[in-house]
């Protein structure tokens, strides 16, 4: 392997792996603070995509517009079934909310189903971000990737400053430690679960939305992002941020690497790592915490 | 006082719904399920050979629900990637078939053991954890079976493989049993059927099983008392694993064919929405899952009932499976068992 | 296993200790909950420890029962260094506890609580074919631990049913259905009425003779009542270990639990009680209708 493939390998696992931070930190926190399993995760994570799909004609090449539109619609989306579903799943065991979150992926599939189709889609970039740069003058790199890895990053940041800066912050990471302390100080312990879930949706979303153009638009999407995340939070921790970020570019690298080394056998890289991570470290890489 | 106390433990039978044979037997004992198993044998006289195919596949998915009984319902274990070791039973028993078709005798040891290796290594890495995170594990140790049988060279890919010839079962130069015998494949899934059920009854109501129950219901209580739990559940987990390779092996002879949907999570799902269908902490509610769930797919799929929402029945099934968990968190046998208690207080109050 | 219970019954003959802890310490990110704590258990006698809350009682108890790894220091178990040993293991070879939360089988029966517990000590706990509900030996032993309790009454009532005093009673007999030498009791008497906690320290007041027992407790008139030895430990370490009587007239315990202005002499045991202990039982009196 040249340098330029190398160089292009390590940004697409970069890349691939900050984007599965996005999914994977919504999905930890959601977990770290609720204390709910949610298999539907990944649903939202479509959800983005297939909005990025379907707002693409209505605002063109005002690409941020877009994306802040859907992020808009991903939070009100949220809220509205924290409210609805998700806020009787806290009182439950886990069983009964694996099948009840698996149940609500049946109908979010049968849904977009109904509304935009089964068919595989492509949503362009925008013009600005269209094209390549050269690297290393055998290999051009996508503008587009850069884009995302670097929107993933700020967002990254964006997330770890609310965290540790904010007094929403401390509030969510006071409440990932001890629920009912919390709520015996006087917080609003349903509004918190409320803005973090929508949170978590939204991150999922715009996670889905920036990776529209880069992997397409189709049904099964969902559920592959899913499992990986799982992993991710796994092996970096439940409830932790640094944890999922680690966790995520570790797999993003071995997921990366492992497609140009190990061809047909490559999809089960990620578990191979995950059970080396449980062999050495059960209880993920982080301790639990932020 | 007697009848007080009467009472208040038919109110906490009811309260914490059905449970593993523990000094309570279920209503009927024994009798029930002998009786049931007697009507199931009976049925090919009276149905046709399509509703036949129904009780096959229900029969199987029973064995299916059975096994992971065991491990969710008798020892607290949740685990989301059952359908794997249902899977490998499978995908082992059409490649070692191979062309020309193999014996029973080699198929069903293999199937089984396969499928017990892998869970062995899978529960030995799974039980490192707890909670959550053991979902997590299983469901992920499961897609890496799915990715093996899916990209690899192993299975015939996303198509799977086809099942050229049914297994047989020969001694002396004489057949005794071909599985490509429609009444044969039906008496064999029925006795393995009845032989799961008998041995999981066999191993709740031994001491071994005593130890799930209470690993189940308070694991720190029996570490206390001296039981080293790891090994109990990991041989809970194998065992599991291995009598859903038998299911996979019957799954393969029924259908002809495997493919790596079988290892989906989608399956794994599914069974786990059987046992909690059914009732979670009974071995009749494993089976009562089974057939709830596969007639409920069947209906929601039934162009006949439903019409044009008969293609979208995923949303059906998950709106129906919503309300389900939601009003009947104790199954159906929960709901048996309340209304039992609900007539039976009358009762001991008159004896008061 | 054999060879534990000569080893035990060597420690008794000889006044070697059969449980010791040797410089114990554990930190939790930094903070010491349990600091250089060294302590010794012998057959026939009743330690207590006592201190405010936050001390490290429990904390020391779980180092020593296996269920927490230690940062520093050793535990000893009849000759053997059971450091390393996890809590299922200590408990096979004769070391029992019972816990401050009631920690049963809700769901079973009062009987099953107890066979359940014993079958551990069996030769096959695993057995596969053996029908539990035909353990005679379990069964035995179960009623055997359910009469010195005083549950024999209750045997076929579900555990969930029982009032919390008779759920503390399940709790120590589950605790002595396996047979143990050494018991580590975490606050046995909590939220017990007067009959309840003379009949449990009847019980303990039975064992003694042939085991060694370790009592954590707040209820400081039943400490001083059955005592041998009592440790007292503030801030994780131990500052005071001795007699009843010694321990009673300490300036140091007395210190800690009221304040420099203490007077020199305290001859009251009840002026000891730390905060949010219960008032002193034992004496005639008191509250008749007190149960849970």
């Amino acid at each position: 392997m040249d340098l330029a493939t190398f160089l292009v390998q390590c940004l697409n696992a970069v890349q691939y792996g900050l984007l599965l931070f996005l999914v994977a930190s919504g999905l930890t926190l959601i977990f770290g603070i609720m204390g709910v399993i949610n298999l539907a995760h990944g649903s939202f994570y479509m959800l983005g995509a297939y909005l990025a799909f379907a707002l693409a004609p209505w605002f063109g090449d005002w690409f941020f517009t877009r994306l802040a539109v859907g992020i808009a619609l991903a939070v009100v989306f949220g809220y509205l079934l924290e409210w609805a579903f998700f806020s009787f799943l806290y009182e439950r065991d886990h069983l009964q909310q694996v099948l009840l979150t698996y149940a609500l992926i049946l109908v979010f599939e049968e849904l977009r189903s109904l509304l935009v189709g089964n068919d595989v889609h492509g949503v362009a970039a925008p013009e600005w971000l269209a094209g390549s740069f050269r690297l290393g003058g055998l290999m051009s790199y996508p503008w587009y990737r850069v884009f995302a890895s670097v929107a993933c990053l700020v967002v990254a940041l964006a997330l770890y400053g609310v965290v540790n800066r904010t007094r929403l912050g401390m509030m969510i990471r006071a409440g990932a430690s001890n629920r009912d302390m919390v709520r015996g100080l006087g917080v609003d312990i349903r509004r918190l679960y409320r803005i973090v879930f929508a949170g978590g949706v939204a991150l999922a979303a715009l996670a889905g939305m920036i990776a529209a153009p880069l992997s397409s638009v189709y049904p099964g999407m969902g559920g592959s992002v899913l499992i990986i995340c799982f992993v991710v939070v796994v092996i970096g921790g439940i409830g932790s941020i640094t944890g999922a970020l680690v966790a995520s570019l570790l797999v993003g690298f071995v997921d990366t690497f492992g497609k140009v080394f190990f061809a047909e056998w490559s999809g089960v890289s990620v578990y191979v790592l995950m059970a080396i991570v449980l062999v050495w470290r059960p209880e993920g890489l982080m301790k639990r915490g932020f | 006082m007697a009848s007080d106390d009467a009472v208040a433990s038919a109110e906490v039978r009811a309260e914490v719904g059905a449970l593993p044979d523990i000094g309570r037997r279920e209503a009927g004992g024994w009798k029930v399920p002998v009786l049931a198993a007697l009507a199931v044998a009976a049925l090919p006289a009276l149905i046709s050979p399509y509703a036949q195919d129904v009780v096959i596949r229900i029969a199987i998915y029973a064995i299916f629900a059975l096994s992971l009984e065991l491990i969710v319902g008798a020892t607290g274990l949740v685990s989301l990637g059952h359908a794997a070791f249902l899977g490998i039973g499978a995908y082992v028993t059409v490649l070692a078939s191979g062309d020309s078709g193999a014996s029973l005798l080699v198929l069903v040891p293999l199937a089984i053991g396969a499928a017990a290796a892998y869970a062995l290594v899978v529960g030995a890495l799974s039980l490192r954890t707890r909670g959550v995170y053991f979902i997590m594990v299983t469901l992920a140790f499961a897609q890496m079976a799915y990715f093996v049988f899916h990209d690899t060279k192993l299975g015939g890919g996303s198509d799977g493989i086809f099942l050229d010839v049914k297994p047989t079962l020969q001694l002396a130069g004489r057949t005794l049993v071909d599985l490509a015998d429609h009444a044969h494949l039906y008496y064999a899934v029925v006795i393995a059927l009845v032989a799961t059920y008998g041995l999981i009854a066999l191993l709740l109501a031994s001491r071994f099983g005593h130890a799930l129950a209470g690993i189940r219901v308070n694991e720190q209580r029996m570490r206390a008392a001296g039981f080293s739990t790891t090994p109990y559940k990991l041989a809970a987990f194998v065992i599991a694993g291995a009598l859903a390779g038998l299911a996979g092996l019957l799954i393969a002879v029924k259908d002809g064919t495997v493919n790596p949907e079988l290892l989906a999570w989608h399956e794994s799902g599914a069974v786990l929405l059987m046992l909690i269908f059914g009732g979670i902490g009974s071995l009749r509610g494993a089976v009562i899952g089974a057939v709830a769930f596969t007639l409920l797919k069947e209906l929601a799929q039934s162009e006949a009932l439903l019409g044009p929402l008969a293609p979208h029945w995923q949303l059906t099934l998950g709106l129906a499976i919503i309300a389900f968990v939601a009003a009947l968190p104790r199954g159906l046998i929960g709901l048996g068992a309340r209304l039992r208690s609900a007539f039976a207080r009358p009762e001991v109050a008159a004896h008061g | 296993m054999a060879e534990s219970s000569s080893s035990i019954a060597i420690a008794a003959e000889r006044g070697v200790p059969l449980l010791q802890a040797i410089g114990l310490g554990r930190r939790f990110r930094g903070l010491a909950a349990v600091d250089q704590v060294s302590l010794d258990l012998h057959v026939g006698e009743i330690h207590a420890v006592i201190g405010t809350n936050g001390a490290g009682k429990s904390t020391l108890i779980n180092l020593l029962s296996g269920e927490l790894e230690p940062s520093a220091g050793s535990v000893r178990f009849a000759g053997h260094d059971v450091t390393r040993w996890p809590q299922p293991r200590r408990a096979r070879a004769g070391l029992g506890r019972s816990y401050q939360r009631t920690t049963i089988f809700a769901e079973f029966s009062v009987l099953e609580n107890c066979r359940l517990a014993a079958q551990a000590s069996e030769p096959r706990p695993w057995h596969v074919w053996q029908r539990a509900a035909r353990d005679a030996d379990g069964l035995a032993t179960a009623r055997q631990v359910l009469a010195a309790a005083g549950l024999d009454g209750e045997a076929g009532r579900i555990a969930a049913t029982l009032s919390h005093g008779a759920k503390r009673q399940l709790e120590i007999a589950m605790c002595l259905a396996t047979a143990p030498r050494a018991l580590l009791l975490d606050e046995p008497l909590a939220g017990m009425g007067a009959e309840e906690t003379g009949r449990m320290l009847a019980l303990l007041a039975a064992l003694k003779p042939t085991h060694a027992i370790l009592l954590v407790e707040h209820d400081m008139d039943a400490v001083f009542q059955v005592a041998d030895r009592i440790t007292v430990m503030v801030d994780g370490q131990v500052i005071a270990s001795d007699t009843p009587e010694r321990i009673r007239n300490d300036r140091a315990v007395q210190v800690a639990y009221l304040g420099d202005g203490a007077p020199t002499l305290a001859a009251d045991a009840a002026a000891l009680t730390p905060e949010g202990a219960r008032p002193g039982l034992g004496r005639p009196s008191a509250q008749p209708g007190q149960h849970e």
